[in-house]
């Protein structure tokens, strides 16, 4: 009983974007001895996926996923210690590399789309903003990389898509990374135009589409 | 001679503003990856060019090429301490192309930083750097300032009062409702217009966005919460997508010049066009706007 109702303040926590208050609820569950991995499946982690529908519905927006994100991080980390000493982690569901391609700063979408990722159980690299096709390439050979995404908010950078996955294929890896696109100019049609696995139209929609490409 | 901007607009005259800048500079030859505003020192020709395309198009309003112009933004190009220096020249330079008939709005964009508690800008940073840019645009000779494209409430609050201090010019400011219905930060036209209005801003509206038909809808909320304030909607040429490798915007200037008509009677005082417009789609608003009267 005591569980239910921590794990419905760590959801309450998550939602209303508050990282001091999720900090407080994991090291409230820590001390009351509850698994760390329950506490982040089933307390934190549902919160995000509140957030996660309300983003893609347009009922929440850029500063509500940020927050969120802050808290189930926050959470997290301090869960982190427990997990170790007890020997477990969260299921990796994949690993993904993303970035905004070169020449283009946007950094938000990006930026939500590795916050979604890592709190679905991903694990996610981010390269940054103006990432160039061989940075790329390097960081999918060195994390061994299951899905790359690429980010792309201007008319003038978005070839660059385009230009990274010539690069996977020269390099020999497109074979065994997906590869998914966003960003406002881009779309399926595109996707398709310049050999992605896939596209996605926002930071929600990118963790489905990924589990897909995955198959988890 | 112009009379004062605030009284042309008070004698309820409808003005026909500019279109894109960064598309026409990128059709120009401006290399990707590079700011519109590194233009202004290296090819002032370039930028006076573009401007006098908006005029004979109709443009009754030209803006500065100045929206990446404050030093957050141009500190990516190495351009941070030259900010001021940008500034006024590409005011003299709108101003030249301009004559003393037509209006100058000096254009403030956003810093590309996010204040807290998501990012790190202050503030009174924000204040200090937009009363730079702002200063620099009215000694070049601009006639107001006109802040765009801005998505957060605190930001737009802080290019105001920095342009304020900066300079004694009216202060614009319009927002981008991009997400459903919304800025990206999730302010609601109404909020924009209600906060622009309790600041005493003179012009509020929208520009860029998503689809132009949606400031339909967004003009009469800030009318309702914003009685006083002039409206000004400036959309972008539509949604780009991607066909054949190139970019293309699906509104036409035949769409633009139908909407622009439409504006009017929901009383927008200025209107024009941003992103993946061209003098085309200026001189169908023009067209349409000179047709009604």
């Amino acid at each position: 009983m005591v569980n239910e109702r921590l794990f419905k303040e760590m959801t309450e926590a998550v939602i209303a974007g508050l990282p001091d208050k999720a900090r407080e609820l994991a090291n409230e569950a820590l001390d009351a001895g509850i698994d760390p991995l329950a506490a982040i499946d089933q307390g934190f982690k549902p919160g995000m996926d509140v957030v996660g529908e309300g983003f893609a519905n347009g009922e929440l927006f850029i500063p509500d996923l940020m927050m969120s994100g802050e808290a189930m991080k926050a959470a997290i980390a301090a869960l982190e210690p427990e997990l170790i000493k007890r020997k477990q982690q969260r299921r990796v569901l994949g690993k993904v590399v993303i970035g905004t391609v070169k020449g283009d700063i946007h950094e938000i979408g990006k930026t939500l789309v590795g916050t979604m990722l890592t709190a679905n159980g991903f694990e996610v690299h981010d390269l940054g903003v103006d990432v160039s096709a061989q940075q790329f390439v390097d960081a999918v050979r060195r994390v061994d990389a299951d899905v790359v995404g690429l980010s792309a908010l201007l008319t003038t950078t978005i070839l660059n898509q385009e230009a990274v996955i010539l690069d996977l294929q020269e390099a020999g890896l497109r074979e065994q990374v997906k590869v998914i696109i966003g960003g406002v100019p881009a779309s399926p049609e595109w996707a398709k135009e310049i050999g992605a696995d896939a596209y996605a139209e926002n930071a929600t929609e990118a963790v489905e589409v990924i589990k897909q490409l995955v198959r988890v | 001679m112009r009379v004062p901007i605030l009284e042309r607009l008070a004698a309820g005259d409808i003005l026909i503003a500019d279109g894109a800048t960064g598309t026409m500079l990128q059709a120009a030859g401006l290399p990707a990856g590079m700011p519109g505003e590194a233009w202004i020192l290296e090819r002032p020709e370039e930028i006076v060019r573009l401007h006098r395309a908006y005029l004979k198009a109709g443009s009754q309003i030209i803006l500065t090429s100045t929206f990446g112009g404050t030093r957050a933004r141009l500190k990516a190009a190495g351009l941070d301490l030259q900010a001021a220096e940008i500034n006024r020249r590409a005011a003299e330079l709108a101003r030249q192309a301009a004559g003393n008939d037509t209006y100058v709005g000096g254009d403030i964009g956003p810093t590309g930083e996010m204040m807290p508690p998501l990012g790190p800008l202050g503030y009174g940073a924000a204040v200090e750097m937009f009363a730079e840019q702002a200063q620099a645009l009215a000694a070049g000779g601009a006639d107001c300032i006109y802040i765009e494209t801005m998505s957060d409430l605190k930001e737009a609050k802080a290019a105001v009062e920095g342009a304020r201090q900066g300079c004694d010019l009216p202060v614009f400011c319009t927002f981008s409702f991009d997400t459903h219905g919304r800025t990206s930060m999730g302010v609601s036209p109404a909020q924009a217009a209600e906060a622009m209005a309790e600041m005493d801003v003179a012009a509020t509206g929208a520009n860029c966005g998503h689809a132009p038909e949606e400031v339909l809808d967004f003009l009469p909320q800030m009318r309702q919460s914003a009685p006083e304030a002039y409206l000004i909607a400036k959309p972008n040429a539509g949604i780009p997508r991607m066909v054949k490798r190139q970019v293309v915007y699906d509104a036409g200037p035949e769409r633009m010049g139908g909407l622009a008509r439409r504006y009017a009677e929901l009383g927008a005082s200025i209107i024009g066009a941003c992103c993946g417009s061209s003098p085309e789609h200026i001189a169908a608003i023009a067209a349409a706007i000179q047709r009604d009267r």
